[in-house]
């Protein structure tokens, strides 16, 4: 079985400086008890860093699906497109 | 000076190219700005595309167009942990041209109708995002782009932007959002397999392609379904469950894809393939309720950022394209007119009304609400179905009247008579 992060290393990307998404709060992900950015992302984007309290956000690896803005639970990810002629590039689609 | 279009459409997907190409056939200055490097390679869908929709779009498309397979088979799978009931239609009559329908994958069905389009003189502009809707006292008069001076104008601004509409919301056409009930998360993976292993596992002719969609334990009996499409030398094998259900069940949507892929019914078909591209999407369920205002000043709606989607019936690129030609060909008579307002634009509403899409929407309208809230259809129902399913083909000397009786006091101890016809009843008022 293929790891997730070999099945994201098939794909096409081509990764901007900038991350075109964006914690809003870092209270509010302390605060929130299931983290569902965590889980929901189907390229796992989001990770809990314990030691730093904070969401980290691997943007680079993001299939630009937007299911990180509409299930966080408290509105608190900023998602934006990325600029054009970044981010993935789908050969098949 | 900043340029001025007739038509502006913001997404090369099948709605925005097909508005862009029935405005430019009519002889208006149409351009169509895409954020991809080509179009195509931001749009995902399961794989199906319909033919008689499409050739009302590019007639005789399918004698040119880079597609997969025709689909001569569908099929229902109503998975239990390691069973299937299996429902299914095959006809050769699918098989002949005109078809029915084909496989395609989007990065190269899309790249191909975006260049029709761009035959027929649409300009279209790629590696460019919209980020915002210029507007004049309450009218679209035109977009802002991310490009240095990228600020364009048009009488009428085509959002042909997908399901993930910021625009559509930002411009209050949908005033609420979209929330986690309305909106499905799907992934699927593209696996490679020579073509005639494909023909031999899945029982076919060369060119010919089936379809199976898979319920109950493919979402692990949340509600949404699996699907695997034959293309013609890969499988497209994917996964799409209610976001609200995956947001309370805690499961990751790729573990939820591997947990099909290693169905025993499922493992067979796709064993020896090699993974080639792993993709992710939502897909708006809301239905007809989700609907956002259509039309305003200067402005149209089209396809997934419209909510165009009947899952019940597998329909969305179909919706898209017919939701597109007809955003053009009202645009066409706002121009003979030149009028771009609210009122002259609502006849799109009108038209959409007439046809298949609000009529099949409006029909469905509380189908997706219904399931959210029913959710033992998918998850007990399928169990129950392959429990029935094992005890009647499975001879064992048992009398077929105590069988029966076996059956019905499992079922019912499952779900009570009551609940079980209220199903039924509320089911048909939903579906029928």
């Amino acid at each position: 079985m293929k790891s997730l992060e070999d099945k994201l290393f098939l794909n096409r990307y081509q990764p901007d400086k900038v991350s075109h998404l964006r914690v809003l709060n870092r209270e509010k992900c302390v605060e929130c008890r299931d983290k569902p950015c965590t889980y929901i992302c189907p390229a796992k984007v989001y990770r809990w860093n314990d030691v730093e309290k904070i969401i980290e956000t691997a943007y680079e690896g993001c299939v630009e699906c937007g299911t990180c803005r509409y299930g966080c639970a408290h509105d608190n990810i900023e998602w934006k497109n990325p600029r054009g002629g970044f981010g993935i590039m789908y050969k098949y689609g | 000076m900043t340029e001025k279009f007739d038509v502006i459409v913001v997404g090369a997907g099948p709605a925005g190219i097909s508005a862009a190409l029935t405005t430019a056939r009519a002889g208006l200055n149409t351009i169509l700005i895409e954020r991809g490097d080509f179009p195509g390679s931001k749009n995902v869908m399961g794989g199906v595309l319909y033919r008689q929709p499409t050739e009302e779009i590019v007639p005789g498309f399918y004698k040119k167009a880079p597609l997969e397979r025709h689909i001569i088979e569908q099929r229902l799978w109503i998975l239990d942990k390691n069973s299937v009931v299996s429902l299914g239609y095959k006809t050769q009559r699918h098989g002949e041209e005109p078809y029915n329908a084909f496989t395609v994958l989007r990065a190269r069905f899309d790249r191909w109708l975006a260049a029709q389009a761009v035959e027929q003189g649409v300009l279209l502009i790629t590696e460019t995002v919209v980020e915002d809707l210029l507007v004049d006292d309450g009218h679209v008069v035109g977009v802002k782009t991310g490009r240095p001076d990228g600020e364009l104008l048009g009488n009428v601004v085509v959002l042909a932007e997908g399901v993930n509409s910021m625009l559509t919301q930002k411009m209050e056409l949908k005033k609420d959002g979209l929330k986690t009930t309305e909106l499905a998360v799907a992934v699927k993976e593209i696996i490679a397999l020579p073509k005639a292993k494909i023909e031999d596992r899945f029982n076919l002719e060369q060119g010919q392609g089936v379809t199976i969609e898979l319920v109950g334990e493919s979402t692990q009996g949340m509600v949404g379904t699996g699907f695997i499409y034959t293309n013609t030398d890969s499988i497209s094998i994917g996964v799409g469950a209610l976001l609200s259900h995956i947001v309370r069940r805690k499961i990751n949507p790729n573990e939820l894809l591997e947990h099909l892929k290693n169905h025993p019914m499922v493992r067979p078909l796709i064993e020896g393939g090699e993974t080639k591209e792993y993709l992710g999407h939502l897909i708006p369920e809301g239905g007809y309720k989700a609907i956002p205002k259509l039309y305003g000043n200067g402005v149209l709606v089209v396809g997934d950022a419209a909510g165009f989607v009947n899952g019940i019936h597998r329909e969305g690129s179909n919706m898209a394209m017919i939701s597109g030609k007809t955003a053009g060909q009202v645009i066409i008579e706002a121009h003979k007119m030149g009028e771009f307002d609210e009122r002259s634009l609502s006849r799109y509403d009108k038209y959409l009304s007439n046809s298949f899409i609000l009529k099949d929407l409006q029909k469905y309208q509380n189908a997706s609400g219904f399931m959210e809230t029913h959710d033992h259809i998918f998850s007990l129902y399928p169990k129950l179905a392959n429990f029935v399913a094992h005890e009647l083909i499975t001879v064992d000397s048992v009398p077929k009247k105590e069988k029966q009786r076996r059956i019905l006091k499992e079922v019912t101890a499952r779900r009570s008579k009551v609940e079980l016809l209220k199903d039924a009843y509320r089911g048909w008022r939903v579906m029928g």
